[in-house]
C-alpha cells in the first residue's frame, strides 16, 4: 500500500492490537508500527474489535462470518487492463476515478478539469503530515469507523470553490473481488462543499469477478451554507462481498443534501449514513431502493440530526426481498432542544416475495423539542392478490404481472432522483434485477 | 349527548385546582418484616403465606437467579441506583385473622378505600363490580365472593388460591413470565406478597367487571403483587386495576408481574388506571413502576386487550404484552400515557404472532408536558409460521412546552411474506389553532388543553368500561394542570 | 359598543393595518369590503386575541372594557363572537362536548347558571333545527370531516348559543352555495337585536343581499378609505377594487 508506506512511523503496534486486525485486510507493514493518529485508531478498534449484535446499532446484522475469512489489502500495483469493462451510471462524468480492490487505476480514471472544482486522492492528502490528524475524527467511535481510519489507504478527495455550480457529475466507480484471495480495503473519501456551490457525486460499486471481498468506506461530507450536494450510489457488488459503509454529513443553513442508494446485490450490505442540520434552513433528503435475492442482507440504517431550527428532512426506503434474503431499515430522527419548526418525515416499506425472507424495521423518533411536525410509517407486505388477478385477468401473464406489480410498488421512491438520466439508469438497473435468472421467485 | 363525556365534564369542573388527591397516609398498624432483602426475606414471606414447597423453592431459584442478573439498562429513563437493602419486604395491616365480612375491616382501612372511592360497601357491590383490595403487600377483601361463586368463578387473593386451588397455580404460575424474565419480575417471584387470583370456568362469562385497587401505604415499602387470570375455554372477564400511593418524598418501588392465560375462544380484557404518586413538581419523590405485564393466547381464537392508562408514578417501566400462540387470536394494546413536571415513561408492548391468522392492533398516545419525557416502545414480530398476521399500529405523540421530550422507538420484524404490519407514528405540539378556537368560545386555557388531549385520546378511553372511562378522564385533566401558562 | 381607535398591527414585523379606525353602535351591521391581503382577517383575529399579531398602536374598546388587555376567553365571555373564515377541527371531541364546554364557561362568566345536559341538549337541537342541523352533528367530532357548508352552520349554531354582543362573521360566505348561504343569513338575521351588533368581514357583495347592513367600510392598505351605506357594497361590486389599492395621492 503505497500511502501507508509513504506515512511517517512512530508508535510501535502491540501485537494483540495487530491481531485485532489481522485478516481485516492490514498490511504486514503495520506491525512494525503505525504513526499517531493510526494507532489511536488501531487502538480503538482493537478495544471493541468488529460490531456484535449486542451492539444496539447493529441488532440486526451480523458480521461474525468476517471472522472466518482472511482478507489481505490488494496489491498497490494492481492494475486493470485498459479495456476493462466499466459499471457506469452517469453518460458523460467530468471526472471519473476508477479503483480495483481499493487501488487507484489511474489509466481508466479521466479528470476534466472545471473552474472551482477540485478533484484528488486521498492517498496525496495522507502523505501531508498536518492534514492526517485530523482523519479519524469523524463521528461517534463505531468500531467499522475507527477501523477505516486505521487501515485508510485512499479515495476521493473534493472540494468546490465558493458559489460554483459543477454541472457535471463526479463518478467514482469501485471494483471488487478481482484475485483470488479475499482482499479488504478501506477507502475514505472527504467532500467539502463551499457556501453557495453545488455538485453531483454518483458512486458506483461492482463486482468484478468471483472472489470475496471487504469494502469498508467512510464518507465525510461538509456542505456550506446555501450550498448542494446530490448523491447517488449503486451498489451492484459480487455474491460474495461484503459492503459497509459509513458516511457523515454536516449541512449548513440552507444548505441541502440529497441522497440516492439503490442496492441490487451483495452478500452483506450496511449503508449507515448520519445527518447533522446544523444551521436553518438546512434540509436532507434521503432516499432508497434494495432489492433482495437468495441470501443477501442490505442493512439501512440512517441517522438525522435536527440541530438547528427550522430545518427538515425526507426520508423513503423500500425494499423488495426475495429468497432468503433479509433487509433491515433502521432509522432515526432526532430533534434536539430548542430546534424548533421542525420537519421531518420518514418512510419505510417492505415487499416480501418468498417465504424465507425477512425484513426488520426500526424507524425512530427523539424529540426533545415541542414545536415540530414528525411522522414515520413503516409497512411489510407481499403482492397484493387482488391486484394480481385483476392483472391476470385481462390475460398479462402471471411473471409479468408481477413485475408490473413491483415496479408500481417501487416506482415513486425513484422519482425522488431529480435528475431525468440518473434516473432512467437506475430503474434500468431495478429492471436487470428483475430479469436476473430465477426473477422474482413465487 | 354521550353521558360519560358529561359526567367527566361534571367532576373535571368538581376536581378543578385539585392536586394529588390519593396522598394521604392510613395510620394503621402493620405486620412488617426486617428491612432488606436475603433468602431468610424469601422464606419468612413464604412461611407467612404457609406455602407449600415447591412455592418457596421456585421462590428461592428467583432469588439466586436475581442475584446475578444486570438491571434492564435499555429504557429510556433515568435514576439512582436501586438500594435493594434499604426497603422492607414484606407490610401487612395488621388484622387478628382475615376478615370474614367487610364488617370486620379495620375502620381506618375502610376510610381509606372510602377516600379511594372503591365501592367496597355491599350497595356499591350491587353495581357489578366485585373489589379485590391489596394494601401494600396484602389483600384485604374481595368483595362479592358468593355471586361469583355461583358462576364457579374463583376471585380471591393469590394467596388464598395458593391454598385453595394449588394445582393451578402450579400449572400457571410463572408460565407467561418465568422466574427468569427479568430483574424486576425476577425480584417479584422471589418476594411477592400478594395480588389477586381469577380463574374464569369454561363457557362462563363473568357477570361483572372484576376489580382490583393496589395502595401502598407504608413507608419505604415495596409493592410486589402477582397477578394471574386464567380464562378457561370459550370464557369472559373483564379486570380493571387502579393505583394509588401517598405523597412521600423517597422514592418507593412498586414491581408487579401480571400474567394472563387465555385458552380456545376465550377473551381477557384487562384495564388499568395507572395513579401511583408521580413525585413533586421538582421530580422529588414518587413511585418506581417497574412492572411486568405479559398475556398468553394459547387456545384458538382466544383475544386478550390491555387497556392502560398511565399518569402516575416517577417512573413507569411497563410493556403489557401479548404471545400470540393459537390460530386467529388476537391481541390489543391501548395506551395514554402522560408525563408532566419530571415524571419519565418509558412504555409500549410486544406483540409476538406465532400463531396462523393472529391479528393485533396498537394505539398509543403520548403526552409530555413539562419536563416530562416519554419513550413508546414495542416490538411486533411476525413469526415465520405466523401466516396470514396482520398488525396495525398507531402511536401519536404530543408535547406541550419546549422543555418536555418525546420517543417512539418501534421495532418490527416481518418474517413471513402474507404478514400484513403496518406502523404509523406522529409527533408535533398541541395545535395552537385548536386551543384558541376553544378559548374564542370562552373556554379557559387550562380547560381547553385537557379538552383537546381527551379528543387525542378518544379511541384508548372509548376501550375503557365506563366508570374507569371516567376516572381516566378526570386523570387527564388532573394530570395536565400547570402545564400551560 | 366597539370603539377602534388608531390600530396600528403587525406580523412578523410586516405592518398589516396602520391607522385603522371604526366605531359600531348597539343594533348596527357594519359591512367591511376590501380586496385580498387587506387586513380583514387580521383585524377579526386581532379582535378576537390570537396570538402573533402584535398591535403597535392604538386601542379597542367593547362596552368601554378595553379589548387588547383581555385573554381570548375573556373576550368571549364580555360578548365578543367571532365566526371563523377556516373554522378548526377538533378529532376526537364531540361537538355536544365542546358547545356545552363553551356555553357553559361563557354563562359561567357572565353570572349565569350553568346548564344540565338536558337543558343543554333542548337548547341546542331547538337552534339546530332552525339551522337545518341533524342531531347526529352533536355526536361528531368538532367541524371534523364536516362539509364547507356544515362547518359554517355550526359556526352560526355557536353564535346562537353564545348569544354574543358583537358578533365577527369572517368571511362567511366563502364555500357555500346559495341555498346553504340564505340559511346562514337566516341565522344571523334572526339574532339582529337593538344590543347586539355585527361586523361582517367579506370580499363580495352577495353576503350583503342577504344580510343587510347599516355601513360599509372599505378597508385596504391597512386602514379605512372609504365608507357609506348599502350602495357603496353594489359600486364596489361594479368597479372592483383596483381605484382603492393605489395609493392615495
Amino acid at each position: 500500500m503505497t500511502a501507508m508506506a509513504a506515512l511517517p512511523i512512530s508508535t510501535p503496534i502491540p501485537a494483540p492490537i495487530v491481531t485485532a486486525v489481522a485478516g481485516l485486510g492490514a498490511p504486514a507493514s503495520l506491525a512494525d508500527g503505525a504513526n499517531g493518529w493510526r494507532a489511536t485508531a488501531l487502538r480503538r478498534f482493537a478495544a471493541c474489535g468488529l460490531p456484535t449484535r449486542r451492539l444496539e446499532a447493529w441488532k440486526y446484522t451480523d458480521l461474525s462470518s468476517l471472522q472466518g475469512i482472511d482478507f489481505q489489502p490488494a496489491a498497490a500495483d494492481l492494475r486493470l487492463a485498459d479495456d476493462h469493462p466499466l459499471p457506469q451510471l452517469a453518460d458523460q462524468p467530468g471526472h471519473r476515478l476508477v479503483f480495483a480492490d481499493g487501488v487507484l487505476q489511474p489509466a481508466l480514471s479521466a479528470c476534466t478539469p472545471a473552474a472551482g472544482l477540485d478533484v484528488g486522492r486521498l492517498a496525496d492528502w495522507l502523505s501531508a503530515a498536518d492534514a492526517a490528524a485530523e482523519l479519524g475524527a469523524a463521528g461517534e467511535p463505531s468500531p467499522m469507523v475507527a477501523l477505516n481510519a486505521a487501515l485508510a489507504s485512499d479515495g476521493l478527495r473534493l472540494s468546490t470553490a465558493p458559489g460554483i455550480a459543477v454541472d457535471r457529475p463526479v463518478e467514482l466507480v469501485f471494483i471488487g473481488g478481482l484475485g483470488e484471495a479475499a482482499t479488504a480495503s478501506h477507502p475514505r473519501h472527504r467532500i467539502e462543499l463551499a457556501a453557495g456551490s453545488s455538485a453531483t457525486l454518483i458512486e458506483v460499486h461492482a463486482g468484478g469477478g468471483d472472489g470475496c471481498y471487504l469494502a469498508n468506506h467512510v464518507g465525510e461530507i461538509t456542505i456550506g451554507e446555501h450550498a448542494r450536494l446530490r448523491h447517488v450510489i449503486v451498489q451492484t457488488e459480487g455474491a460474495t462481498a461484503y459492503h459497509i459503509a459509513s458516511r457523515f454529513v454536516s449541512v449548513a443553513a440552507d444548505g441541502r443534501y440529497e441522497a440516492f442508494t439503490l442496492t441490487a446485490s451483495g452478500r452483506l450490505t450496511r449503508n449507515e449514513v448520519t445527518v447533522s442540520l446544523n444551521g436553518p434552513g438546512a434540509a436532507c433528503v434521503l432516499a432508497g431502493a434494495y432489492l433482495l435475492r437468495d441470501r443477501e442482507h442490505c442493512d439501512t440504517t440512517t441517522i438525522i440530526e435536527h440541530r438547528a431550527p427550522h430545518t427538515s428532512c425526507r426520508e423513503v426506503f423500500k425494499g423488495v426481498l426475495d429468497g432468503a434474503s433479509r433487509g433491515v431499515f433502521q432509522g432515526r430522527i432526532v430533534v434536539h432542544r430548542g430546534a424548533q419548526k421542525i420537519d421531518g418525515h420518514q418512510l419505510s416499506k417492505a415487499l416480501l416475495l418468498s417465504d424465507a425472507a425477512e425484513v426488520d424495521q426500526k424507524p425512530e423518533l427523539e424529540i426533545y423539542a415541542d414545536d415540530v411536525k414528525c411522522s414515520h410509517g413503516a409497512a411489510a407486505g407481499q403482492l397484493d392478490a387482488d391486484e394480481l388477478f385483476y392483472l391476470r385477468s385481462r390475460g398479462i401473464p402471471e411473471e409479468q404481472a408481477r413485475r408490473l406489480l413491483i415496479e408500481g410498488f417501487l416506482v415513486d421512491v425513484f422519482d425522488e432522483v431529480t435528475d431525468d438520466a440518473v434516473r432512467a439508469a437506475l430503474f434500468a438497473h431495478a429492471r436487470r434485477w428483475f430479469a436476473a435468472p430465477g426473477g422474482p421467485q413465487r | 349527548m354521550d353521558s360519560a363525556v358529561q359526567a367527566t365534564r361534571d367532576a373535571v369542573e368538581a376536581l378543578a385546582g385539585e392536586k394529588y388527591k390519593y396522598g394521604f397516609v392510613t395510620d394503621i398498624e402493620a405486620d412488617t418484616a426486617p428491612k432488606g432483602l436475603n433468602e431468610d426475606i424469601v422464606r419468612f414471606i413464604s412461611a407467612k403465606k404457609n406455602e407449600p414447597e415447591w412455592l418457596l423453592d421456585w421462590r428461592l431459584k428467583a432469588f439466586r437467579h436475581w442475584l446475578e442478573m444486570p438491571e434492564p439498562q435499555w429504557a429510556k429513563v433515568s435514576f439512582p441506583p436501586l438500594d435493594y437493602q434499604d426497603a422492607y419486604y414484606y407490610s401487612a395491616p395488621k388484622v387478628g385473622k382475615r376478615p370474614e365480612s367487610l364488617d370486620e375491616i379495620d375502620p381506618e382501612l375502610r376510610k381509606t378505600y372510602e377516600k379511594l372511592g372503591i365501592p367496597l360497601k355491599e350497595q356499591e357491590i350491587l353495581a357489578g363490580v366485585a373489589v379485590d383490595a391489596v394494601f401494600d403487600s396484602v389483600s384485604v377483601a374481595t368483595t362479592f365472593k358468593k355471586k361469583l361463586e355461583e358462576y364457579g368463578v374463583i376471585f380471591c387473593s393469590i394467596s388464598e388460591a395458593i391454598q385453595r386451588c394449588p394445582e393451578l397455580i402450579r400449572k400457571y404460575l410463572g408460565s407467561v413470565v418465568p422466574y427468569t424474565d427479568n430483574k424486576h419480575a425476577t425480584l417479584n417471584s422471589a418476594v411477592f406478597t400478594d395480588g389477586s387470583f381469577v380463574y374464569v370456568p369454561e363457557g362462563v362469562r363473568c357477570p361483572m367487571e372484576l376489580s382490583t385497587y393496589f395502595r401502598i401505604n407504608a413507608a419505604k415499602t415495596g409493592q410486589f403483587e402477582r397477578t394471574l387470570i386464567i380464562a378457561d375455554r370459550g370464557s369472559y372477564v373483564s379486570y380493571l386495576e387502579g393505583c394509588t400511593a401517598p405523597m412521600r418524598d423517597e422514592n418507593q418501588l412498586h414491581a408487579a408481574v401480571v400474567e394472563l392465560v387465555a385458552l380456545d375462544d376465550a377473551e381477557i380484557k384487562y384495564s388499568t388506571v395507572q395513579n401511583w404518586y408521580p413525585g413533586d413538581e421538582n421530580g422529588k419523590g414518587g413511585i418506581y413502576n417497574f412492572v411486568t405485564k405479559r398475556g398468553a393466547c394459547r387456545g384458538r381464537n382466544s383475544k386478550i386487550s390491555w387497556t392502560q392508562v398511565e399518569t402516575g408514578s416517577a417512573i413507569t417501566w411497563k410493556y403489557p404484552s401479548c404471545i400470540l400462540q393459537g390460530d386467529n387470536s388476537v391481541g390489543e394494546f391501548y395506551s395514554i400515557a402522560i408525563t408532566n413536571n419530571y415524571q419519565q415513561a418509558d412504555t409500549g408492548t410486544k406483540m409476538i404472532h406465532l400463531g396462523r391468522n393472529t391479528r393485533s392492533r396498537i394505539i398509543s398516545k403520548g403526552i409530555s408536558a413539562g419536563h416530562g419525557a416519554q419513550t413508546y416502545r414495542g416490538l411486533v414480530r411476525i413469526a415465520a409460521k405466523a401466516a396470514g398476521a396482520r398488525n396495525h399500529t398507531q402511536c401519536d405523540s404530543l408535547l406541550i412546552g419546549d422543555r418536555s421530550a418525546a420517543h417512539t422507538v418501534p421495532y418490527i420484524e416481518t418474517r413471513n411474506r402474507t404478514a400484513m404490519v403496518e406502523h404509523e407514528a406522529t409527533t408535533s405540539k398541541i395545535n395552537d389553532d385548536q386551543l384558541f378556537y376553544c378559548r374564542q368560545r370562552g373556554i379557559a386555557e387550562e380547560e381547553a388543553v385537557a379538552l383537546i388531549v381527551n379528543g387525542f385520546c378518544r379511541e384508548v378511553l372509548q376501550q375503557l368500561p365506563m366508570e374507569f372511562a371516567v376516572e381516566a378522564q378526570k386523570l387527564v385533566a388532573i394530570s395536565l394542570e400547570g402545564s400551560v401558562g | 359598543m366597539l370603539t377602534i381607535e388608531n390600530l396600528h398591527v403587525a406580523v412578523d414585523g410586516r405592518s398589516i393595518l396602520s391607522g385603522f379606525d371604526l366605531d359600531v353602535g348597539p343594533g348596527e351591521v357594519h359591512a367591511i369590503m376590501g380586496p385580498n391581503g387587506s387586513g380583514k382577517s387580521t383585524l377579526s383575529y386581532v379582535l378576537a386575541g390570537r396570538d402573533g399579531y402584535d398591535v403597535t398602536a392604538g386601542r379597542v374598546q367593547l362596552d368601554g372594557q378595553d379589548l387588547l388587555a383581555m385573554a381570548p376567553e375573556e373576550r368571549a365571555a364580555a360578548g365578543l363572537f367571532l365566526a371563523f373564515q377556516y373554522p378548526v377541527e377538533i378529532p376526537g371531541v364531540a361537538n355536544a362536548t365542546f358547545l356545552r364546554q363553551s356555553l357553559n364557561a361563557v354563562r359561567k362568566a357572565r353570572g349565569l347558571d350553568e346548564l344540565d345536559a338536558m337543558q343543554f341538549l333542548k337548547s341546542a337541537r331547538a337552534r339546530m333545527k332552525l339551522l337545518g342541523m341533524t342531531d347526529e352533528m352533536l355526536k361528531r367530532s368538532v367541524n371534523t370531516g364536516f362539509s364547507g357548508g356544515e362547518k359554517k352552520r355550526n359556526e352560526v349554531l355557536q353564535m346562537t348559543l353564545l348569544e354574543p354582543r358583537l358578533a365577527i362573521l369572517d368571511e362567511t360566505d366563502s364555500g357555500l352555495d346559495v341555498d346553504a348561504l340564505r340559511i346562514v343569513a337566516d341565522g344571523v338575521n334572526g339574532l339582529r337585536a337593538p344590543d347586539r351588533s355585527f361586523v361582517v368581514i367579506t370580499h363580495y357583495q352577495r353576503l350583503l343581499d342577504y344580510i343587510v347592513p347599516d355601513r360599509v367600510h372599505i378597508l385596504a392598505r391597512g386602514r379605512i378609505v372609504r365608507s357609506g351605506g348599502e350602495d357603496l357594497a353594489r359600486e364596489v361590486e361594479r368597479t372592483g377594487y383596483a381605484d382603492y389599492l393605489a395609493p392615495a395621492a
